[in-house]
């Protein structure tokens, strides 16, 4: 039957919507009714059907929009797309992964056939028919990293290893919450997270670097991550702050529901096996509080969540400004009743 | 092999001798699927079932990279060794069915290189083999120094010759020859990466050339897989699992924790990864650090050891697992 997809906007006139099946499977990302900072990290299995789990790599109905979106992006700014010349094998890698993985999850809408090194993708939704020479650049429009990211939600950082570090040296980021691949190209993992100020927060780092310097091809990993974002804007990048950053004195008592937007993201890490680089991809779900509440249970715990949150963290995930006026919304919503264990919907 | 590495179900597919101390073992999946691509350099882990024991031995993968219909793997016998080379020499037959873990790289090339200049001693060759293939079919650029004790002991010389040529260059002890080193590291062009693969005596002696000649460290790779050495036989209390285990002389410390039922991870089982690492909670004895991971600052210290390489002798050993 297959996923019908959207025509919707991030940007202008934001209609971007979830359906009523999409709200019930939205990576709802509290399994508590308080949030604590945690290294979530488990191991990226299939999940249950009808989840964003479903398939390693997921595609939903905002595919095609989301792809308009980011051409839009590239368009406007091509440095959102950037691979050093040593990340053309391990762009081949990503193409291979996220081309199996579609056509693996989503058989109605793609196709991959392999005849030696000579390949087809289709891809039905965008209307792409191509025949190429794996590992010959030339025979793509795009570099093989650009071709397929085109064509696949989510951000995608690629992190060559090397000297027990790992280095950004490729990336399509066009949907980020606040940072900047042509920032941080070319920086290895100390770096792009610098400053580290403390001396234990720097052990932490340490200790994530070992974590994904040891992922192994074959058994990815994944963690879940959150923030707020004002009207569904895929990208909130620094380059455009001036165009997000004000919307979030726009917050009122009137329009709580259709601005204030849940933003989680389902980040994975995955070994590549021709190149020994780690590709991060970071896929961004986006939900309007209207939305959200349509699930008792989730409007109970997020109110409780956003209520407790501690002002460091609420600051550090800039909802300082219009916390208030979202709890108070949320408040109206929370009858006191326990909520059920576990992330899913009643 | 629960918390190490995914692994693969495979079949001997061939088993050929190729001199007097080597042999190459083929393997192919099961169910007749195509096995993980991998890059030149990666090493997968054997699982062997030696009666009631298990050894789980790490070898580089030699094949290309760009087939992956099969795998191969070389084993040089060790007859003074702790049995696994033996094993796979005596009991491996085609047919025999395995399990072997995922590829893991612990020694990939640095694709910044402009130029990659390899340095083999003996069995060291094998991930030269997987890592020249890769580099040749994208056209890349290196040349490989390959020392044997002589030349029927040259493993792969005549076909790494065959395929390239002159960019392979051999070295026979028995007729006196030797890397001309200092020569050698100081004729390359800037932006040249150094892979070395061979015993501890070369890998440290390449090293401290390389050093002292001025290459900056990120540009010297090396691959030594530490076997793990027998030795005397002593007790350890594991805190975590409540568990105190014997670790017999030709066992190591990793394989007597997995045998007592306790799952640490590990990648290299060469104290090469870093993640085996443990921490000692009180300690009366000496260690045997073997690996390569821990700092000497650390191995000073008597805080952490690698279990799947190290070993220790004295009264009592507690630690954190
Ligand atoms: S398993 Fe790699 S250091 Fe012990």
């Amino acid at each position: 039957m297959g996923i019908t997809f959207r025509k919707e906007t991030f940007r202008d006139d934001y209609t971007f919507r979830n359906s009523p099946d999409h709200i019930r499977r939205f990576p709802f990302p509290f399994n508590e009714d308080s949030y604590m900072y945690a290294v979530n990290i488990e191991p990226h299995v299939v999940g249950p059907k009808g989840s964003v789990l479903e398939n390693l790599i997921d595609v939903d109905e905002h595919y095609v929009a989301e792809m308009q979106d980011r051409a839009l992006v590239l368009a406007e700014d091509p440095l959102r797309c950037q691979s050093l010349p040593h990340m053309t094998l391990a762009g081949w890698d990503l193409l291979e992964l996220l081309m199996e993985q579609q056509a693996l999850g989503y058989p109605e809408h793609f196709t991959l056939e392999r005849n030696g090194d000579r390949w087809r993708w289709i891809n039905r939704p965008l209307g792409i028919d191509d025949t190429f020479t794996f590992g010959d650049t030339s025979t793509l429009p795009y570099g093989p990293m650009e071709y397929i990211t085109r064509q696949s939600q989510g951000d995608f950082c690629i992190l060559d290893q090397r000297d027990g570090n790992l280095w950004m040296d490729a990336g399509m980021v066009t949907t980020q919450a606040d940072w900047s691949l042509d920032f941080d190209i070319g920086m290895n993992f100390f770096e792009w997270h610098a400053p580290v100020p403390l001396a234990h927060e720097k052990g932490i780092f340490t200790r994530a670097l070992k974590f994904l310097t040891n992922i192994q091809q074959g058994k990815p990993a994944r963690r879940l991550n959150w923030t707020m974002t004002i009207n569904p804007r895929l990208d909130t990048s620094p380059e455009n702050y001036h165009k997000w950053g004000p919307d979030r004195a726009t917050v009122t008592p009137e329009n709580v529901g259709q601005k204030v937007h849940l933003r989680v993201e389902l980040q994975s890490f995955w070994r590549l096996p021709r190149s020994n680089a780690i590709v991060f991809p970071i896929r961004c779900y986006l939900i309007k509080m209207d939305e959200l509440v349509t699930q008792p249970k989730w409007a109970r715990r997020l109110h409780r969540v956003i209520r407790d949150l501690p002002e460091e963290l609420a600051t550090y995930k800039g909802l300082t400004r219009y916390r208030p006026t979202l709890v108070e919304w949320l408040s109206k919503l929370d009858d006191g009743s326990p909520t059920s264990p576990g992330f899913g919907p009643d | 092999m629960s918390t190490g590495t995914t692994t693969l179900d495979v079949v001997v597919s061939d088993v050929v001798p190729v001199n007097e101390l080597v042999t190459r073992f083929h393997f192919r999946r099961r169910d007749g699927g195509l096995l993980p691509t991998f890059s030149g350099g990666a090493h997968v882990v054997v699982e062997m079932r030696d009666g009631d024991r298990t050894r789980l031995n790490p070898y580089s993968l030699m094949g290309s990279p760009l087939d992956t219909r099969e795998y191969t793997i070389s084993v040089r016998r060790d007859d003074a060794g702790r049995g696994g080379s033996l094993f796979m020499h005596r009991q491996v037959k085609p047919g025999l069915e395995m399990v072997i873990s995922y590829p893991v790289n612990l020694f990939s090339l640095d694709l910044r290189a402009k130029k990659h200049l390899m340095l083999a001693g003996g069995i060291g060759i094998t991930p030269f083999m997987a890592q020249t293939s890769q580099l040749a079919g994208a056209g890349g650029n290196f040349e490989l120094h390959y020392t044997c004790r002589t030349a029927s002991l040259g493993t792969y010389a005549d076909v790494l010759q065959q395929r390239y040529g002159s960019r392979v260059k051999l070295y026979h002890d028995d007729r006196g020859e030797r890397i001309d080193l200092d020569r050698l590291l100081s004729s390359q062009p800037l932006g040249t990466h150094l892979y070395v693969c061979g015993p501890a005596g070369m890998i440290n002696w390449v090293r401290d050339r390389a050093a002292s000649l001025g290459w900056p460290l990120e540009t010297v790779h090396f691959e030594h897989f530490a076997a793990p050495q027998p030795g005397a036989p002593f007790d350890v209390t594991l805190a975590v699992s409540g568990k105190t285990i014997h670790v017999g002389e030709q066992q190591s410390l990793l394989e007597a924790m997995e045998a007592a039922g306790v799952d640490p991870p590990y990648l290299c089982r060469g104290g090469v990864c870093g993640q085996c690492e443990t921490n000692v909670i009180s300690s009366d004895g000496k260690f045997i650090h073997n690996d390569h991971w821990l700092s000497e600052e650390d191995h000073r210290s008597g805080c952490k050891i690698m279990p799947c390489v190290s070993r220790f002798e004295g009264k009592s050993l507690v630690l954190e697992r």
